[in-house]
């Protein structure tokens, strides 16, 4: 099987998720006995190809019109890749970026594309995959039924790819500028700087729900105990509604998904939307006001209290133990 | 302008999710269905952007079954012009569902026979969480996207949109005609009043058939199984601040032998 790769980055540093995307690729090369080839698609050269081809052989598609993340121009060059190349499965993280352009460059390619799968097997020269529906609460195995195939993995699902004894070979990929569709422009990215690690990547998460009033509870409850466990910060999406937390924060169904070794639910309810985003966590503490909160039900433990009084307390206390 | 907005009715999300004896459905029975609430949103959007605006057309569009029909006389209450069901069999077995392609295949037949300025539609439908229509319609008709849309401003020879991504919020441009797909926080979608939804049941439902739009069928993703998922823990509660301490130095010394 030949697999192709679309790694994302930013500029400067591959995704991790992608790191988990070539870990699934190679998984399934050595099982089917196929070949896995990286893509990268950018304007920043060489520095991202040599980290890319640690894991996998690289194709370098470079040019300024492939700067800026813009769906209609990447999902035409890694469809055009995939065809040209004969490529058997085209392979992403799952992110915004991936639902955006991997799934039109799905589009472009016939369609025949599964979202954010977390295992999969291969039996009877056949892909099946296993990919959650409805919040998560239904596991589906699919195959796809035509050529190529398009998949998304769930980072959190598949472990990194582990570094090559020899790194791979980096083949640049001639861009050709004309063809390329200029239906759109990039304007700009507005992000918040954050000194915390992302929450999809962190093995701690600390998370805000309703019962807090501002973003200054925010940061000084949640944000403190986050830095004090060396942790991520994220958001209920009530919070982000409110404007109290950025959209990037939130987890759930439509937000992001994190499996980190320790999950802090503070005054957050747990509505099922919420649920599909961190349940898959090893450890789930739950502190929240109201005993019959559904989020003590996915919970390993739990303290019934108000958040406003006990965090304080509980962040320098787990400050302590540290020293 | 004519904006089109294709609506999916799935089940509403407030309800448990069971599955089927036989594994490759879930249970419908008794399950109320809502316009998906990504495109209830998209919905919204349109029609504001007809309120701000003169001479646009809001044209609902559903594909199923004549059950379809209490969503399209829902979106027609809020304030649609027009409501067009594709009619479709019904696939609610899974193992001959109307998947993403489909849908979009569909849609691309509904847009060149319709020619809209824009089509607007949820970013994912909450039923499959896919995320594929609209990047998938998008493609075959070959027009710009912006997905995950948290502001649109329609401009002469365009629209401006911003876009929630894992990194912040993205702005780009795109001409028009467009697909726009739309996240949670586009706009908070209206109740239909009592009058409305009186007044919507006089006016028609277009109805196209399958056959008449001659698209063939050809579903990319097959779903063998399905199975259920319990996150359920048994939660063992720490009576104060102290003892949850004591838990969790307990799970650290233990995974540190």
């Amino acid at each position: 099987m030949k697999i192709l790769v679309v790694l994302e980055h930013d500029q400067q540093q591959l995704r991790s998720g992608s790191l988990s995307a070539i870990g699934f690729a190679n998984d399934l090369a050595r099982q089917t006995g196929g070949e896995v080839l990286c893509l990268v698609l950018g304007d920043a050269g060489d520095p991202l190809a040599e980290q890319a081809a640690q894991f996998a052989p690289v194709l370098a598609a470079s040019s300024p019109l492939l700067a800026d993340p813009l769906a209609d121009r990447h999902a035409h060059v890694i469809a055009d890749v995939a065809g040209n190349r004969q490529v058997d499965l085209v392979v992403a993280a799952s992110s915004t970026y991936s639902r955006d352009v991997v799934s039109r460059a799905g589009g472009l390619l016939g369609g025949a594309m599964a979202s954010d799968i977390v295992s999969h097997s291969w039996i009877d020269g056949r892909l099946e995959m296993k990919r959650p529906m409805y919040a998560g609460a239904i596991l589906a195995t699919v195959v796809l039924q035509s050529s190529p195939q398009v998949v998304t993995v769930r980072p959190s699902a598949y472990p990194a790819a582990e570094p090559l004894a020899t790194a791979g070979e980096i083949t640049p990929l001639v861009v050709d500028d004309a063809s390329l569709p200029s239906h759109a422009s990039y304007d700009r990215l507005e992000s918040k700087p954050s000194h915390r690690p992302d929450v999809t990547e962190a093995s701690v998460v600390v998370s805000g729900g309703r019962a807090i009033r501002n973003s200054d509870d925010f940061e000084r409850l949640v944000g403190g105990l986050a830095d004090c466990l060396g942790g991520a910060t994220g958001s209920s999406r009530a919070l982000v509604d409110a404007g109290i937390t950025p959209n990037e924060l939130q987890v759930g169904q439509t937000g992001k998904i994190v499996s980190p070794d320790l999950y802090l639910a503070l005054g957050i309810s747990g509505a099922v939307q919420h649920l599909a985003g961190m349940k898959n966590s090893k450890r789930i503490v739950a502190i929240n006001s109201d005993p019959d909160a559904p989020i003590f039900e996915v919970a390993d433990y739990g303290l019934v209290a108000d958040i406003y009084e006990v965090v304080p307390d509980l962040t320098s206390k787990l400050a302590c133990d540290e020293t | 302008m004519k904006i089109l907005v294709p609506t999916k009715r799935v089940p509403d999300t407030d309800q448990k999710i069971r599955l089927r004896d036989d594994r490759r459905g879930i249970d419908i029975e008794h399950l109320p269905f809502v316009i998906n609430p990504f495109d209830a949103i998209a919905l919204e959007e349109a029609i504001r952007i007809g309120e701000q605006q003169d001479s646009v057309e809001v044209l609902a569009v559903g594909i199923g079954t004549e059950l379809y029909e209490t969503e399209l006389r829902t979106a027609l209450a809020m304030g649609a012009d027009r409501a067009l069901l594709v009619e479709v069999p019904d696939y609610s077995d899974a193992h001959a569902g109307l998947d993403s392609w489909n849908v979009a295949c569909l849609l691309r037949e509904i847009a060149h026979r319709e020619e809209p300025d824009l089509i607007l539609m949820g970013k994912q439908a909450v039923d499959d969480d896919a995320s594929q229509a609209a990047q998938f319609l998008a493609a075959l008709l070959n027009w710009p996207q912006a997905t995950f849309a948290s502001t649109i401003e329609i401009q002469p020879e365009g629209a401006r949109v911003a876009r929630e991504t894992d990194s912040g919020i993205e702005t780009i441009q795109i001409g028009l005609p467009a697909v726009i797909s739309t996240d949670l926080r586009l706009n908070e979608p209206r109740y239909a009043s009592l009058p409305s939804i009186l007044k919507s049941r006089k006016k028609p439902i277009e109805r196209i058939s399958l056959a008449d739009l001659d698209v063939p069928l050809e579903p990319r993703i097959k779903i063998l199984n399905m199975e259920a998922v319990s996150a359920h823990r048994s939660c063992q509660f720490a009576d104060n601040v102290e003892q949850l301490v004591e838990f969790l130095e307990r799970d650290r010394e233990q995974e540190e032998e």
